[in-house]
């Protein structure tokens, strides 16, 4: 199982150590985990917008497709071995973790490069979107131009 | 033809529904003609015309608004997506 779209919590050791286990050709795991930020305003406003939980929304049978995608576009890409990605979706509280992407390759350049390239192409490919929730009411989530930018920074011509 | 029509987060939350089974009247050929379509109902589907960045997806893949229409397609209307 490479992608796994689901409410439960996951852990990083157990998901790690399963890339390379039974093996000896695996040199490299990298991997990123992305967490819930109690985002907080500075100033007259402090504290009316504090993150209180956050709620993933997605697009059930697309996700997983979007995902699957991404993942044979880093294999295309990078000599890899292994990948694994999880997201989370459902009501989650600051400090929880949302998702985790890992990958295994036998040197860590292809590993760091393709782990980096699968959260970038996540953020603007795969359909999930966060709404908080905060003393001032419920938000949905903008998206950034910043996230399009570095998923723009892949783009082979 | 008939297609079935999904909404998600913010404009889910505006139109009130997630989904809907529609009956394409003919001249409707393409995902921007349903969208100017379902649009021209008035408030609140007006909000398919002002999202800013609408992304559409086609079978459960990201498409433009020329993406031709044929029955028992699965077209979804939803914001800019935010996860990671």
């Amino acid at each position: 199982m490479t992608v796994s779209v689901q409410e439960a919590d996951f852990d990083a050791g157990t998901e790690i150590a399963a890339l390379s286990a039974g093996r000896d050709d695996v040199g490299a795991v990298a991997s990123f985990v992305g967490l819930v930020r109690a985002d907080k305003a500075a100033g007259a406003s402090a504290g009316t917008d504090a993150v209180q939980a956050m709620t993933l929304e997605h697009y059930p049978g697309m996700t997983e497709k979007a995902l699957q995608e991404i993942v044979t576009e880093a294999q295309g890409r990078w000599e890899l071995q292994g990948v694994r990605v999880i997201h989370r979706v459902g009501r989650l509280l600051p400090g929880e973790r949302i998702v985790f992407v890992a990958v295994a390759s036998s040197h860590r350049g292809d590993a760091f490069a393709a782990c980096e390239f699968i959260m970038d192409y996540l953020k603007t490919r795969a359909p999930f979107w966060k709404k908080e929730e905060t003393p001032a009411g419920g938000r949905w989530v903008d998206a950034r131009e910043s996230d399009d930018s570095a998923a723009g920074r892949w783009a082979t011509n | 033809m008939t297609v079935k029509v999904l909404f998600f987060a913010g404009l889910r939350e505006a139109l009130g529904t997630g989904s809907e089974s529609l009956a394409l009247p003919g001249g409707v050929a393409t995902v921007g003609g349903l969208r100017d379509l379902l649009a021209a109902r008035g408030e609140p589907w007006s909000a398919l015309a002002t999202t800013k960045n609408l992304r559409v997806a086609l079978n459960q893949q990201m498409v433009g608004l020329d993406a031709p229409l044929k029955g028992g397609d699965e077209v979804a209307f939803f914001p800019p997506v935010t996860g990671g």
